[in-house]
């Protein structure tokens, strides 16, 4: 794969997200080994550039650089001289001078990434930008459905909550489309952004709408407002109107998978009733996001071949 | 000391000219303006696109060769920013009208978002003594509407008025208080200053760093309804109406508020109205790659406002182009799209856009163009300027319709050099830039 960053999956092509989730398929098989690790990142640094806080994402990368081998350091929000007023032009300069072979980097802000790309060397990973993209998110969302569903083309897919505030729809939005599937999203109509329809997907605000013939369900993460100009009363209100509950199980297909990028609200997007119950997925999910990670450092690092990870 | 510009095709909308012939200059007065030749025997010639000997311009009669170009009433741009006092490290007066000069511009009018802003007497003097320091263009300031911009209490609007201010605004705020506004459209009218609306409604637009449509929808980034300046354009002409003041509304970018601005002015209602180059020339997708010059307030809207905002122009409803210039410095747009500030320069750009993008390319007729940059936006706030007439202070702008030029803002007199425009190649560009008889541009450069 020729290319220096993962920015989102905007830029990929349908053969590149192919080629990543076959080489993540591998790698996860390292993941199930009782020695974990292989040597093919050595002597790479990959700096891990978190604006936001994030546990799930940020172990997950990495877990998934130690397992190749890569020298991994880790950088955060508050103690950055970014809070500090550094221009982001600054902070691009100190890193590339470090020499790091790849950046991940989460921001609050959308395009951040993209912006910091443009003025390194270095490869750099989106793992998260504002309500933009969340590339290897989606990547992992497919991994995990292509696992349960063979085919991810036809797929039919409900996407619950946030839609407005959400890079993990927006990602999984254009993975899917890319791939074929049919997508459908929902939330009350103040968590749906300006023409989203534009970007091939049906709208709904009913969860039974929603839901009912999917193939997969996928909810998301509904917090607390602090605006002055709050979406939505309360998340009880929240749970009530829009939440996935257990009295919609009835709706579901049999072979419907439950998903959530975590962490989770219970009660709120998902009673615990779904969320652990027989049709979930979320776990998987949480698995693959290892070896998606994986997969992609290997591409961007020189586009290895599944034969040189070893065995 | 005289001057005469020969042979070039004049054109003066404001005084309904447009021949081929002479504008003989003396001691910075229109002296004559003629089809007919004037007699050069003994001047010195300035040919364009040759080497300048600056001694020449100093010589006691100079004649310009104007042959194959346009000579218009000096430009008149009634939206800039020259950010001092307080930021200075932005632009300054003096950085600010040198832009102007080399844009084509004589006449600029200056927002009052300065630091203090200009909402005093003391202040509006400052601004006018440190441009008569340097004589690039005329400047007229405006003053601010509210006490330090804060829309609450009514700013020295009387005393900056005898100062010399021609307008008030909160330029870059919105006046969100509509009894605030009230008072300030019935109050002002006794001093004759222009009241200039800068249409946003803070609440709807909060937070927001580009127009809301699908692009933002699909980078992810906090949108800005274009409603949002639709409901304050409404707002500000009801209040028009209300009180019979006339009203100006600054930057005006979507299609719903030209409407608006339309059907006030079919009403009889006293309502002008300006564009920026920028809303003419580019949409939210510009915004695709996170350039910060792309950010800017109002928004980069679409192609079906572009579209309304150019036929806006043709019938009347705009009155006229100002750019709206705004520098910010580069750390300052060296940031995250969301921190990093709103504005665009202008001034050093607009006319070669202009002349490319709507004369060439959109077939903008130029007599409509030139009516826009000069007698229009004078009459908007009611300046003496913009016009070709005997006896008047010689301001004049010539243009070289076939001019070849790039857009480089390393090259720009402003120290702004956010300009989404950069390395745009452009067909048509001003040439020669005369402030009150003194050439101050000539081949993109400033000569005094």
């Amino acid at each position: 794969m020729k290319r220096k960053d993962i920015l989102g999956i905007a830029g990929l092509s349908p053969v590149e997200i192919s080629v990543i989730l076959d080489l993540a398929e591998s790698t996860k098989g390292i993941n199930e080994r009782t020695v974990k690790k292989v040597p093919t990142l050595r002597g790479r640094t990959v700096i891990n550039l978190f604006f936001e806080t994030s546990t799930r994402t940020r172990l997950s990368f990495e877990i998934a650089q130690k397992r190749l081998s890569a020298d991994t350091v880790n950088f955060s929000v508050s103690t950055s001289s970014i809070s500090k007023g550094e221009t982001l032009v600054d902070t691009a300069k100190n890193l590339a001078a470090m020499g790091p072979s790849v950046v991940v980097i989460r921001h609050g802000v959308a395009g951040f990434p993209h912006q910091l790309a443009q003025l390194m060397q270095a490869s750099v990973i989106n793992a998260g930008d504002g309500f933009h993209e969340h590339p290897t998110q989606a990547l992992l969302d497919l991994m995990t459905m292509r696992e349960k569903k063979k085919e991810i083309e036809g797929l039919k897919v409900a996407i619950l909550g946030d839609i407005a505030r959400s890079r993990v729809a927006r990602s999984n939005i254009l993975c899917l489309k890319k791939m074929g599937a049919f997508v459908k999203v929902m939330g009350p109509r103040s968590m749906l952004p300006f023409d989203i329809q534009k970007m091939g997907v049906d709208v709904t605000s009913s969860v039974q709408e929603a839901i009912e013939g999917a193939d997969v369900v996928m909810a998301l993460r509904i917090q607390a407002e602090r605006d002055m100009a709050p979406r939505f009363p309360s998340l009880r209100e929240y749970n009530r109107y829009f939440g996935l509950k257990t009295k919609h199980l009835k709706y579901l297909k049999p072979d419907c998978i439950i998903m959530h990028p975590g962490p989770i609200n219970r009660g709120v997007e998902i009673d615990p009733e779904v969320a652990d119950g027989p049709l979930s997925v979320i776990l998987e999910q949480v698995k693959n996001g290892v070896a998606i990670r994986m997969a992609v450092l290997l591409l961007l690092l020189g586009g290895r071949s599944i034969y040189e990870i070893g065995d | 000391m005289k001057l005469v510009i020969k042979g070039g095709r004049i054109i003066s909308p404001g005084d309904g000219i447009d021949l081929v012939g002479d504008i003989q200059i003396e001691n910075g007065v229109i002296k004559r303006l003629s089809d007919s030749q004037t007699d050069t025997e003994g001047a010195d010639v300035l040919k364009l696109g040759e080497s300048i000997d600056e001694s020449t311009l100093n010589k006691e009669f100079i004649v310009i060769d104007a042959t194959g170009l346009i000579v218009a009433p000096g430009f008149v741009d009634i939206h800039v920013h020259f950010r001092e006092p307080g930021y200075e490290d932005a632009e300054t007066i003096e950085t600010g009208m040198m832009a102007a000069a080399a844009g084509g511009f004589t006449s600029v009018v200056t927002m009052p978002n300065t630091n203090p802003a200009i909402d005093n007497q003391s202040q509006a003097l400052f601004v006018l003594s440190e441009a008569k320091k340097h004589g690039y263009v005329h400047v007229f300031p405006a003053g601010a509407i509210t006490l330090g911009r804060k829309g609450k209490a009514l700013a020295s609007i009387g005393e900056m008025a005898e100062a010399g201010i021609v307008a008030i605004t909160d330029d870059g705020d919105c006046v969100m208080d509509g009894m605030v506004m009230r008072r300030a459209l019935e109050y002002s009218s006794s001093f004759g200053v222009k009241v200039i609306s800068h249409s946003e409604d803070k609440t709807l637009a909060a937070g927001g760093a580009m127009n809301e449509g699908i692009v933002s929808t699909t980078l992810g980034l906090p949108p800005i309804p274009p409603q949002a300046e639709t409901i304050m354009v409404f707002r500000d002409i009801a209040l028009c109406e209300l009180t019979g003041v006339p009203v100006h509304i600054a930057h005006v970018s979507t299609a719903k508020s030209l409407d608006l601005v339309r059907q006030a002015k079919a009403a009889g209602l006293n309502v002008t109205a300006e564009v920026a180059p920028h809303h003419l020339t580019l949409t939210d997708e510009a915004v695709a790659e996170y350039d910060t010059n792309t950010k800017v307030n109002p928004p980069l809207r679409t192609q079906a406002d572009i579209d309304a905002l150019i036929e806006g122009l043709i019938d009347g409803t705009l009155d006229a182009i100002a750019t709206d210039h705004a520098p910010h410095t580069s750390t300052d747009k060296s940031r995250d799209y969301i921190s990093a500030p709103f504005g665009i320069v202008g001034l050093e750009s607009a006319v070669p856009v202009c002349l490319d993008r709507l004369h060439h390319k959109k077939g903008l007729p130029i007599e409509i163009l030139i009516e826009k940059l000069t007698v229009g936006p004078a009459r908007a706030i009611g300046m003496q300027k913009g016009t070709l007439r005997e006896g008047e202070i010689a301001d004049i702008t010539i243009l070289d319709l076939q001019k070849e030029v790039t857009i480089d803002p390393s090259n720009f007199h402003s120290k702004g050099k956010n300009c989404p425009f950069a390395g745009w190649s452009l067909t048509g560009a001003p040439v020669v830039t005369i402030t009150a008889g003194k050439i101050k541009m000539m081949d993109g450069k400033l000569v005094c």
